[in-house]
């Protein structure tokens, strides 16, 4: 088997996200074989980039309720959310929306 | 293929709302966010022109956004407003100054003044001090009680009439569960309501009482807004915790439950047996109440007299008997008699007053004097007596003339 194209993504964090990420960082790359959804991405987030709470971050598979997701600038319902296929480059944002008033 | 707006088939579509599943671009949704904050605002008569009207501002998306529609919705439409920006520093470190920060710069981005009180200067104690005296479990008890009178408090120093909060629709919609799951029929009864009375005086309402958080969110992304999120140091309030995971389950599966709870929430009647408390007003403070003493009060005289669960007392007995310890109890000595509601409602009158005295007199021509004297300009020349005096001696003749000319 030849060996599996991988994709980088931009990945950030925002609205409060960050600070269930190691290092409390703002923004990571991902590298994910071929072909990748946001599917991927969020398991692979859960799996390696938030620190302890991970049922903060996500539920079966998905965020958690309350999460938004940004594909390069718009929202991931706006396409096929989870299913979304990933591109090379591409900027995956995610925003709490739980915190403040 | 990036899909179209489905408003102006014209545009890529950047979000999907979920009121109403439409996927839409920037500037639809702009346009439709706002103007249903309008539409809000109109349908329910929130303010008339020449309010005075204060945000309710925190650093957090909500009143960031609040802050920013408002302004906008302002000049588009003409309401005639007065803007402030109002916060409450609680006094909790690594939270609120940070947050407040926020707001400071909210103040220059929006050219909004700003006023903050807080709880240290009002009452003798940061939430950080009362912390430390009741422990973590009661004490967003205190911060709500302190929270709603401070509010109440500034909104007479600036002498507002009115006072908008960041309160969004799924906001409302959780209250209205807890209070549902707690049985607080009259606490059921009031959140729905758009407009609430405050202190009696100054109205409250929620422009954002049918706009959905993620709405918002997507607004401050979209718009570059400065907000603060960081969850408060001493937060975990459990229950509306709960309320919020469920609800947002609830939406995940069925985006209207947010505006179908609310809508339910709206059309329930408070049954007529169910009593409301009659309101007075409190003997020490003079703040809106329905006992002898506000519950701002009674967990003030708890924390003086190291009895802080006072306020917090299940019952009328159960507060009786704690007093009955007296003996026991040491003085924290903090002691900041806060101001009277009644001192700060003449001094709202008077600024009233004041204003509406201007607004019918002129400037003088010649200098910004609006004193008394201005009040004896009885030959209209639009001079006060000492410009007058002045122009008399230096340019007496001509003036004369001109005077004479123009009458
Ligand atoms: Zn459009
Ligand atoms: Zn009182």
């Amino acid at each position: 088997m030849s060996e599996a194209e991988e994709i980088t993504v931009n990945v950030e964090f925002s609205g409060g996200m960050e600070r269930l990420m190691k290092d409390q960082a703002s923004s990571i790359q991902a590298k994910l074989p071929e072909p990748a959804t946001i599917r991927d991405l969020i398991i692979h987030v859960r799996d390696n980039v938030v620190e302890d709470k991970k049922e903060l971050f996500s539920k079966n598979d998905t965020v958690c309720p309350g999460i938004l997701v940004i594909i390069n600038g718009s929202d991931w319902e706006v396409e096929d959310s989870e299913d979304t296929v990933l591109s090379n480059k591409d900027t995956v944002l995610f925003i709490s929306t739980l915190h403040g008033g | 293929m990036p899909r179209q707006c489905e408003i102006c088939n014209n545009a890529r579509a950047i979000l999907r709302r979920p009121k109403t599943g439409q996927r839409i671009c920037n500037e639809c949704f702009f346009y439709v966010f706002e103007t249903e904050i309008h539409n809000t605002i109109v349908d329910n008569k929130l303010f008339k022109p020449g309010d005075r009207v204060g945000i309710g501002a925190s650093g957090g998306k909500d009143s960031t956004v609040l802050a920013y529609v408002m302004k906008t919705l302002n000049n588009r439409y003409n309401y005639g407003l007065d803007l402030y920006l109002l916060s409450v520093d609680e006094g909790i470190s690594g939270y609120r100054d940070d947050s407040l920060e926020t707001v400071k710069r909210n103040k220059e981005q929006y050219g909004l003044p700003l006023l903050i009180v807080s709880y240290e200067q009002l009452y003798g104690w940061s939430m950080d001090s009362i912390v430390e005296a009741v422990g973590r479990k009661n004490n967003c008890t205190f911060c709500g009680v302190f929270r709603r009178q401070a509010l109440d408090r500034g909104a007479l120093m600036l002498d507002l009439d009115h006072i908008v909060t960041g309160h969004n629709a799924d906001d409302v919609a959780e209250t209205i569960l807890m209070n549902l799951f707690r049985g607080d029929l009259p606490r059921l009864g009031r959140c729905t309501e758009i407009v609430t009375a405050g202190d009696g005086y100054i109205g409250r309402s929620k422009p954002f009482k049918y706009a959905y958080e993620k709405e918002i969110v997507m607004y401050a992304y979209l718009k570059h807004l400065d907000y603060f999120s960081t969850e408060c140091t001493y937060s975990p309030n459990a229950y509306r915790g709960y309320a919020r995971e469920f609800l947002k389950d609830l939406e995940f599966v069925r985006p209207s439950a947010i505006l179908d709870i609310i809508h339910s929430g709206e059309a329930m009647q408070v049954a007529s047996d169910v009593q409301l408390p009659t309101l007075a007003h409190c003997e020490r403070c003079g703040y809106i109440s329905s006992n002898a003493l506000c519950k701002a009060c009674i967990l003030l005289e708890g924390l003086e007299r190291g009895v802080p669960k006072l306020g917090i007392a299940k019952s009328a007995r159960h507060a009786q008997e704690l007093l009955a310890n007296e003996s026991a109890m040491k003085s924290a000595g903090k002691a900041v008699e806060p101001v009277h509601f009644e001192l700060l409602r003449g001094k709202a009158q008077a600024m009233r007053e004041q204003r509406q005295m201007k607004e019918q007199q002129q400037e003088c021509h010649d200098c910004t004097a609006t004193s008394c004297a201005f009040a004896c300009d009885d030959d209209a020349t639009g001079l006060c007596s000492s410009s007058k005096e002045t122009r008399r001696c230096a340019c007496a003749d001509s003036n004369a003339e001109t005077n004479a000319a123009a009458s």
